[in-house]
């Protein structure tokens, strides 16, 4: 699965990445210049914005200013090097669009040096404020709770199942995550790649990321399981091997984020009164429709039982006759192949990038402690307890801050009440 | 490829800057992981509250010496924010807590929120003036043939190994006496510590904090090296370095944060050098660029300190007999 | 301690009978696990300066009530008192401090410590283990006396020549008597130990066995789980019976042994347990 070919098809879609290219076309070369084009960035869709008027100031004293053009950009020439303050009037920006970041109004200190032509960005989206009550944010943000809660219970199962069975907590799960999501990329994507439909290129992703699973579980954790190695050198294992995939990963995939080439771009639909792509709702009902499965599977059937009743007490379950080792073989295979799952949704939803997985693992750790360790149900209702609360909360924290929020809960959670929601006290001390 | 200066370049990174910070980091990480088995994977967390701390004190307008005192305090108040939610569970927890709240710290410092103190992603720069102008060396450089320090960086090293040395006498004081027989008898089973009375959740929380004490110190001589806090030099993987020194040199001995750092650094250096000259001849043909040497040494860490810890958990120097024990 | 201490004939041998000199009182402890009720004592007095077996089948509570009464565990309801002093709450480190001291089913010896290092451990009130003590306290001479101290109780447990070896080096038997000798460094009055003969030879037992005896003579009052009949009968004062978390039957080992209830608990739960 060699996913790295530099001259991908690929960088065409560059137009998606922000550095956009007047950089040529706009100045002479020895003139002193600060230059942007102002675009609305909404989903893929890119229109340039004009009429806007940008005011550049050295110690306070404007030293010029500019009105974008038809085509979005503007100029202004500067006296020579220094640190300018820039300012978008955002008075001036038409019905609808606005700064994507507030705070970024005034960037108060850009470097220019001597001869330069400095390219500055102000990152302009659909107005939230503008168009949207408070009201329809908190439905906007609920639907997207609900896709990254979906998202977060299906990758937190296998996290919560495996450490149910074996007791370790598997720090390198979250790259099972992103391995999913960079497998399917490939499958999908990569020139020279079988570019395969997502939904199709998926099936495979999922099966080599559970075989990668069953792979870990046969020559790694069950030798290191015989020899009875300490909860504590497994963990320190599982991290190793974390940062081992996470960069073997970067190198495939390069550092830029990678969009499937499937429902990149979507038009918003209504959907029980709140507007939002068809694809969030994709995942929220396929994942609905996966969760409950797996669900009526630990119910319901005898391999499902043995899984519980495992993570239940090894011993005994041992001594009824379970077979512990399939039954361990097995959680590995489902808990990776549902990561993978959530990885994939999680690069359709986003784009694929190699530390995606990482950065999910902080809330697919506080999904796991918040239900309760060592439970599939409680990493469900986890899951999506999480996700609707970290998304709910930019209203009131910065978008930037909202992963802050689900640590928050994990420690008062800790606090309060350490085994979860769903989980036993006898396993946390 | 010219092997010699390769050895220069490794020698420099092992005797150097990177590899004083890194010792004193581990040295830190070794009194919390290996005297008392606190799986703190935050440990990166104490380095950035000391970088900042000093950063931000003077950037604020006070002295270096003030900045220092905030630094250490702000680590003693992160260990304690740590350790009173999760010593009392599971080894786990502590991980789980302790990667995502340094992960969150780093996000936080780099936030438009917190811009009025830590100038977000642009960081703080020339705060360490103060310090540069006690180097007592006189200007140039010091060394033997190519192998030079200009005097600067030679101050940064004096002190830099100057604090290795005072942190290293300090845990070989805190080890050699009771209280550290007792964080020992807690890493090797804290019920039985327990059991004969003593005040194991007391203790743990003083090695966390004794710990971050020593690796908000290291944050500092990387802030003063540079001259320079960005929050993304406070990336995830700075804790691994520690760790992998930590485990290198031998978890639990005295020792072994520097053997593994002077190790470590001339490994790592010499991987760079050696991969970078390979690419140079073409050896790798067009599958790998020049930045794809970074995240293969990341990747290399990462198999290394599994590898480490799966056949040579007692550290590379660590005796057979320590291994049988720990087998059993 | 005078023998007469030992002369529980007056006392009823039923449960929950009151003791002439109870060093541990115990009074409506429950403890359940989801739905299971794995301990549930109404009443349970244990006399001073006695022996004291716990016997009943795998499953009885018996461990759990040690781990409440030590306080690694936390009972839902009820309370004990250790010499009149309440215990609820207290957590384990200091109920250690305070004389109860106990011992673990799987021994945990410190591995990597070596065995006068484990004994040195348990030595209490040492200046040297507080930070600051450690740094600037004068600890040197209490640790030359608690060094003598513990070489003088691995002398009579007879481990003196393996001072300087780790425990983690130790067999399985030589680690339970470490076990044992380490819990004296911590002066308790009374020690619970958890089964102290599973899994240890047949020589090493005996040996075991004549240092709880030890323990008693000097003084110290002992509780102990243990499953094999015989050495119940050979070695306890008073021999108090669980099974399904309740005191079935105490008394004297004798009429324990032909108490029908406590044959029942044994044979209707798991049959052979007791020759174990």
């Amino acid at each position: 699965m060699r996913t790295r070919r530099r001259l991908l098809t690929l960088l065409a879609i560059a137009a998606l990445t922000v550095i956009a290219s007047p950089l040529a076309a706009v100045a002479q070369p020895d003139e002193t210049t600060m230059n942007g084009r102002l675009q609305q960035i909404d989903g893929d869709e890119r229109t340039p914005v004009e009429g806007v008027r940008i005011e550049v100031r050295l110690d306070g004293e404007i030293v010029g200013d500019a009105v974008s053009d038809a085509g979005g950009e503007w100029t202004v020439p500067l006296p020579g090097g220094g640190v300018y303050e820039v300012e978008l009037d955002t008075s001036t920006l038409p019905e609808g669009v606005a700064l994507t970041d507030p705070e970024r109004q005034v960037l108060p200190e850009v470097t220019v040096r001597d001869g330069q032509s400095k390219f500055v960005n102000f990152g302009l989206g659909p107005g939230l404020v503008a168009r949207s009550s408070t009201l329809d944010r908190v439905g906007d943000l609920f639907v997207l709770g609900l896709k990254l809660g979906a998202i977060i219970a299906l990758s937190a199962i296998g996290l919560s199942l495996i450490f149910g069975v074996t007791g370790l907590v598997n720090f390198a799960h979250g790259d099972l995550v992103t391995m999913g999501a960079a497998v399917a990329f490939w499958f999908n994507a990569v020139d020279g790649g079988p570019g395969m439909q997502i939904l199709l290129a998926s099936i495979p992703a999922i099966l080599i990321v559970a075989g990668f699973g069953a792979a870990q579980e046969q020559w790694l954790w069950k030798p290191l399981r015989r020899r009875s190695t300490g909860v504590i050198a497994l963990i320190v294992v599982s991290i190793g091997l974390s940062f081992a995939i996470r960069y073997i990963i970067l190198v495939m995939l390069t550092g830029q984020p990678r969009p499937y080439l499937d429902y990149v771009v979507q038009d918003e639909v209504s959907f029980i009164g709140l507007e939002t792509v068809p694809k969030n709702i994709w995942i929220i009902l396929v994942s609905a429709v996966v969760l409950a499965g797996v669900g009526l599977f630990l119910q319901r059937t005898k391999l499902g039982t043995a899984m519980r009743a495992v993570s239940d007490n090894s011993d005994l379950a041992e001594s009824s006759g379970i077979d512990v080792d399939r039954v361990i073989m097995f959680t590995w295979v489902t808990g990776a192949g549902l990561a993978a799952m959530g990885g994939i949704m999680l690069g359709i939803s986003e784009q694929v990038q190699w530390d995606m997985g990482f950065k999910l693992l902080l809330l697919i750790f506080s999904a796991v402690i918040l239900g309760g360790l060592g439970t599939a149900f409680g990493a469900m209702i986890g899951g999506f307890a999480i996700g609707i609360s970290v998304e709910m909360s930019t209203l009131v924290v910065p978008n930037e801050l909202k992963t802050a929020v689900a640590l928050a809960i994990l420690v008062v959670m800790l606090l309060v009440r350490p085994q979860g929601l769903l989980g036993r006290k006898e396993r946390v001390g | 490829m010219d092997l010699g200066k390769m050895l220069i370049d490794a020698g420099r990174a092992a005797l150097g800057v990177p590899a004083a910070t890194y010792a004193l980091s581990a040295i830190g990480l070794n009194l919390q992981f290996g005297y008392t088995g606190l799986l703190n994977f935050g440990h990166v967390a104490s380095m950035l509250v000391g970088a900042y701390g000093v950063a931000i004190t003077v950037d604020l307008g006070g002295s270096l010496w003030l900045g220092v005192l905030v630094g250490i305090l702000l680590s003693l108040v992160l260990a304690l924010l740590l350790g009173v939610p999760t010593l009392r569970l599971r080894a786990d927890y502590l991980a789980i807590v302790t990667i995502a709240a340094a992960e969150i710290l780093r996000l936080l410092v780099r936030s438009s929120w917190a811009n009025p103190l830590t100038k977000s992603v642009f960081g703080i720069q020339n705060f360490a003036d103060s310090f540069y102008d006690l180097n007592p060396y006189p200007d140039g450089a010091f060394g033997i043939g190519s192998f030079r320090f200009t005097d600067d960086r030679f101050w940064v090293m004096t002190v830099a190994w100057g604090l290795v040395l005072l942190s290293t006498f300090l845990v070989w004081r805190l080890t050699t006496s009771p209280w550290g027989r007792v964080i020992k008898a807690i890493r090797e089973d804290e019920d039985a510590a327990r059991s004969l009375g003593k005040n194991v959740f007391g203790y743990k929380l003083q090695s966390l904090m004794v710990g971050g004490a020593i690796g908000a110190l290291a944050g500092m001589v990387l802030a003063i090296d540079q001259q320079n806090v960005t929050p993304d030099t406070y990336q995830p993987l700075l804790t691994f370095y520690a760790f992998t020194i930590v485990i290198l040199g031998g978890a639990g001995t005295l020792w072994g944060p520097i053997i593994g750092s002077v190790i470590f650094w001339f490994l790592f250096e010499f991987m760079n050098a050696f991969m970078t000259g390979a690419l140079d001849q073409g050896w790798f043909g067009s599958v790998l660029n020049s930045a794809d040497i970074g995240p293969i040494r990341f990747a290399l860490l990462g198999a290394g300190l599994m590898a480490l810890m799966i056949f040579r958990p007692q550290g590379i120097f660590g005796s057979r007999e320590e291994m049988i024990i720990d087998a059993g | 301690m005078p023998a007469e201490s030992r002369d529980l004939s007056a006392v009823a041998a039923e449960p929950g009978s009151p003791k002439p000199d109870p060093i541990l009182v115990v009074d409506g402890l429950q403890r359940s696990f989801g739905g299971l009720k794995a301990v549930d004592v109404d009443h349970l007095e244990i006399q001073r300066g006695t022996i004291t077996s716990m016997i009943g089948p795998n499953g009885a509570g018996k461990t759990t009530l040690f781990n409440l009464l030590t306080g690694f565990d936390r009972p839902q309801e009820g309370h004990w008192h250790l010499n009149g002093g309440a215990l609820v709450g207290i957590p384990a480190f200091r109920v250690a401090r305070k004389g109860m001291v106990r011992t673990f089913q799987l021994t945990k010896s410190l591995a990597r410590l070596t065995v006068l290092e484990n004994m040195l451990v348990a030595a209490r009130d040492q200046v040297g283990e507080s930070f600051w003590g450690s740094l600037f306290g004068r600890w040197k001479e209490i640790e030359e006396r608690n060094r003598e101290r513990a070489m003088d109780t691995l002398e009579r447990f007879g481990m003196a020549h393996m001072a300087g070896e780790y425990a983690g080096s130790l067999s399985g038997g030589q680690r339970k008597l470490l076990e044992m000798a380490r819990a004296l460094l911590v002066e308790p009055e009374l020690v619970m130990l958890d089964e102290p003969t599973a899994g240890v030879n047949p020589a090493l037992t005996q040996s075991l066995l004549g240092h709880i005896q030890g323990l008693r003579d000097d003084g110290l009052s002992v509780v102990f789980i243990e499953h094999d009949m015989d050495v119940v009968q050979e070695i306890s004062d008073w021999v108090v019976c669980l099974a399904e978390g309740r005191v079935i039957a105490e008394g004297p080992p004798g009429a324990v042994a032909r108490n029908p209830k406590v044959i029942d608990a044994y044979l209707g739960g798991h049959h052979g347990e007791i020759d174990e």
